[in-house]
């Protein structure tokens, strides 16, 4: 397993908090470490501003103090928003969306296990039918979680149709959880997001869908917010995923995404392994992030 | 390319308020240096390369360079623009294949970047060219990647050498050296091996890429990254770099809205050109990268900077000083006149050049209608004469005018016009020479002459007209007439400090929008 130690902010801010002092290094340093970390200048500016003012009110001059306050500042904006998930229906579907390449299926193949541990009864939908040999992928992870499958009848199959077989399936099994991959889709491609709005439509013909999960990828940019808005106006987006943060990537735009949007984030996801997502916890993820 | 706005308005605002300006003053600079630099970190460009961009920038922007024939904004504009496609790698690079094949290309990247689908797109695309590429499944680490590189190389109609599983089974180093020698010996002249997703922080990961590297000898290493990566971009690259050592980016999914100012990063630290850009899900939609067009799309300039460049070298200063020394001392002739309308041929295609005006898309129609050979016709008249006659038009009696009609294949009439029109046309310019505003029925202000206002479209027209106007309607020939003068004068105050480059340059700030009253008369025009 790669190391984690880089994900956290700690070793650019090192120089900050390592200070004798507040001064203008300080304020030029937090500001280039939040940038870095992906938070995007509208972010970081507030933020800056945010901590600058409370230096300012409480007369500090330990930057010790500035790296609470960033852990402070954070985590609030962080725990804004409800990051539990609500699986209560019975079935309980959750639908999985994304841009290509995010980490969709991978998640799927987690969470599946993640709620496995939880002893409850799963099946997945492969309405991915788009892109190549993604069924026989999510059915490998399927196995691997011991969870059990719809494969499309055949190649090209519409995923509406797929994700509707999977529900009606999980309802005669009695199963508790439906999980539903989809194709990974540009939010630019007016089409596909249209598709996305069928296969809502039509299965909630047969239960209403507890979650939308949108996959974000830690390493994507500030790219990240236009995704979020478009997948919600077509997707009824409910929750975030944000995957990949095993990686040097901070994911710094979530914070971005979740106030723009007032979407929380659920899960996140840090490596390849099956046992690598975790629940969100703002708390946790503030003290990671700032060290 | 498609282009996005967010930028574009934000930099058109800050350039708006330099555009009244004749001078740029250091907090003009600051200001627009620190929208740039806003606009940048937007775009996802790491902070080290914003600020060392916009330290050049603002450098320049204060020296003394500043080009005299271009406002405040296109001097800003053109800075930055040349800064990014400098770091952008200037020219774009081709593949280098081996003298000895099969050549090795190795493909590398973060988790789901898109090598796989690149592969089969890179595949496709090599095949078109008479190429045999052997497609090589060393992803042994994602579930059904070898299925899915499978699936892609038939749709591209490739051959795949997967003689593991995949799944966690296997070694990819041995399959990539056993796809090298599978080609050697099926005579394939191309391998692309696709290797599995990891991240820049994984060593061991980094390892076996290094690893699979040093066995195959690869021609190439392709890094393929995402165009919508944020920061990140610079550590992965450095990681991939150290680790791997590739020879050349690919950008992919640029076929979203994401500005990819990953690009610019990576071009930056790693000094490696960016080779492909790949747009789309299709195995067709892959193209080769354009530096230019990436440096457009960061800042969305649009070809606005091709423009002002086409304008500059059209028409260089000194012809234009020769000139308006000209129509001062009433030496303007026919070779003159000759001379300005194969500088402005020589600006390109004038179709081209407004279809290259932002906003010009909705006036396709007017620009298809738009006779180019206008131009080449008035031109067959003036060489038609002899030098005798160019120099003093008064020497054209009815007989002269017939041969000239005759020798250029056009009829006395047109002759005629020409004539005419020059002759108006000297006589306006003298006016203007000397200082004076002349009187120009329906033509508003004069362009060049009243600071910058409209400079483009005004130029634009001015071009247009300088094949002239065959309007039956006198009043409206005359117009149209004095308005190639107008043009040419313009030219001529070229080197004045409130003047542009031949006019052309005056207005293309990149808010410059024709407006409708713009488009309206421009419409009239092109209608007549």
């Amino acid at each position: 397993m790669a190391e984690r130690a880089s994900w956290s902010l700690g070793a650019a801010l090192r120089g900050v908090f390592g200070a004798k002092t507040i001064d203008d290094d300080t304020w030029d340093d937090l500001e280039s470490a939040l940038i870095r970390a992906d938070f995007g200048p509208a972010v970081t500016e507030e933020i800056v501003a945010q901590i600058r003012a409370q230096v300012e009110r409480f007369k500090t001059t330990d930057p010790k103090d500035v790296q609470r306050m960033l852990r402070e500042v954070v985590e609030e904006r962080l725990a804004k928003y409800d990051p539990t998930l609500k699986l209560t229906e019975r079935p309980a579907v959750v639908l999985v969306v994304g841009v290509n390449g995010v980490g969709k299926t991978t998640t799927i193949g987690k969470f599946a296990r993640f709620l496995r541990s939880y002893d409850r009864s799963v099946v997945v939908g492969a309405a991915d039918t788009f892109r190549a040999a993604a069924v026989d992928q999510l059915a490998t992870w399927a196995e691997r979680a011991g969870v059990g499958i719809v494969r499309p009848e055949r190649e090209g199959q519409d995923p509406a149709s797929v994700a509707f077989q999977t529900v009606d399936k999980a309802k005669q099994d009695g199963t508790e959880i439906v999980i539903i991959d989809t194709a990974g889709r540009l939010h630019t491609k007016d089409g596909l997001m249209d598709e996305l709005g069928k296969i809502r439509r039509v299965v909630e013909k047969q239960a209403p869908i507890s979650e939308v999960l949108l996959v974000l990828d830690a390493t994507t940019g500030q790219n990240g917010l236009a995704q979020a808005e478009a997948f919600i106006q077509h997707g009824g987006v409910t929750g975030l995923v944000l995957t990949k943060l095993d990686g040097s990537a901070k994911g710094g735009f979530v914070l971005a995404v979740q106030e723009k949007t007032g979407l929380p984030i659920k899960l996140i996801g840090q490596g390849e392994g099956i046992g690598d997502l975790t629940g969100f916890t703002p708390h946790v993820f503030a003290q990671k992030l700032v060290g | 390319m498609a282009t996005f706005g967010n930028l574009s308005d934000r930099l058109a605002e800050t350039f708006k308020n330099l555009r009244t300006k004749g001078k740029l003053s250091a907090s003009d600079v600051d200001g627009t240096v620190r929208e740039i630099r806003r606009a940048l970190l937007d775009a996802d460009v790491s902070l080290d390369v914003v600020k060392q961009f916009t330290g050049q920038v603002r450098e320049r922007a204060l020296g003394d360079e500043v080009n005299k024939a271009l406002n405040p904004a296109q001097q800003v504009v053109q800075i930055v623009n040349e800064e990014l496609i400098a770091i952008l790698g200037g020219q774009q690079r081709r593949l280098q294949f081996a003298k000895n094949p099969p050549t090795v290309i190795m493909l590398a990247g973060l988790q789901g970047a898109g090598k796989t689908t690149l592969a089969g797109k890179l595949a496709k695309h090599l095949a078109k060219d008479g190429h045999t590429p052997l497609l090589v499944a060393s992803d042994l680490q994602r579930p059904n990647a070898v299925n899915q590189l499978q699936v892609v190389g038939s749709q591209a109609g490739v051959p795949v050498f997967a003689p593991e599983p995949g799944n966690g089974v296997g070694d990819p180093v041995k399959v990539a050296k056993a796809g090298v020698a599978e080609a050697r010996r099926a005579l394939h002249d191309v391998v692309i091996i696709d290797t599995a997703g990891r991240l820049g922080v994984d060593a061991e990961m980094m390892k076996q890429a290094s690893n699979i590297r040093k066995a195959t000898d690869p021609d190439e290493v392709l890094f393929v990254i995402d165009a919508m990566i944020g920061q990140d971009a610079v550590t992965t690259a450095k990681a991939f770099q150290e680790g791997v050592d590739f020879t050349g980016v690919v950008l992919s999914k640029l076929d979203g809205d994401a500005r990819g100012g990953a690009a610019l990063s990576v071009a930056s630290v790693t000094g490696r050109p960016i080779i492909f850009a790949s747009t789309g899900e299709g195995l067709d939609d892959f193209e080769p990268f354009h530096p230019d067009r990436m440096a457009s799309r960061i800042l969305d300039l649009g070809d606005i900077l091709t423009l002002i460049e086409q304008a500059q070298q059209a028409f260089d200063e000194e012809e234009a000083l020769k000139v308006a020394e000209k129509f001062a001392t009433d030496q303007f002739t026919l070779n003159d006149f000759l001379g300005q309308m194969q500088q402005l041929r020589g600006a390109g295609s004038i179709k081209k050049m407004l279809g290259m005006l932002p906003g010009a898309g909705g006036m396709k129609q007017q620009l298809e209608n738009f006779d180019e050979r206008e131009i080449v016709r008035t031109e067959a008249i003036i060489q038609s004469m002899t030098p005798a006659e160019r120099e003093n038009t008064k020497l054209l009696n009815g007989s002269r005018r017939l041969r000239i009609a005759k020798g250029s294949g056009m009829t006395v009439t047109d002759v005629n016009q020409l004539v005419q029109r020059f002759e108006q046309a000297a006589k306006m310019m003298k006016t203007v020479a000397r200082g004076g505003v002349p009187q120009i029925p329906g033509m508003g202000p004069i362009p060049g002459a009243g600071g910058y206002g409209g400079g483009k479209r005004q130029a634009a027209k001015n071009k247009k007209k300088s094949g002239g106007s065959r309007s039956g309607n006198p009043a409206k020939r005359a117009a149209e007439n004095e308005a190639i003068a107008s043009g040419a004068t313009q030219a001529g105050q070229g080197r004045a400090p409130s003047g542009s480059g031949f006019g052309l340059g005056a207005g293309t700030g990149p808010k410059n929008a024709p407006t409708e009253e713009e488009l309206a008369s421009l419409q009239k025009l092109l209608g007549r």
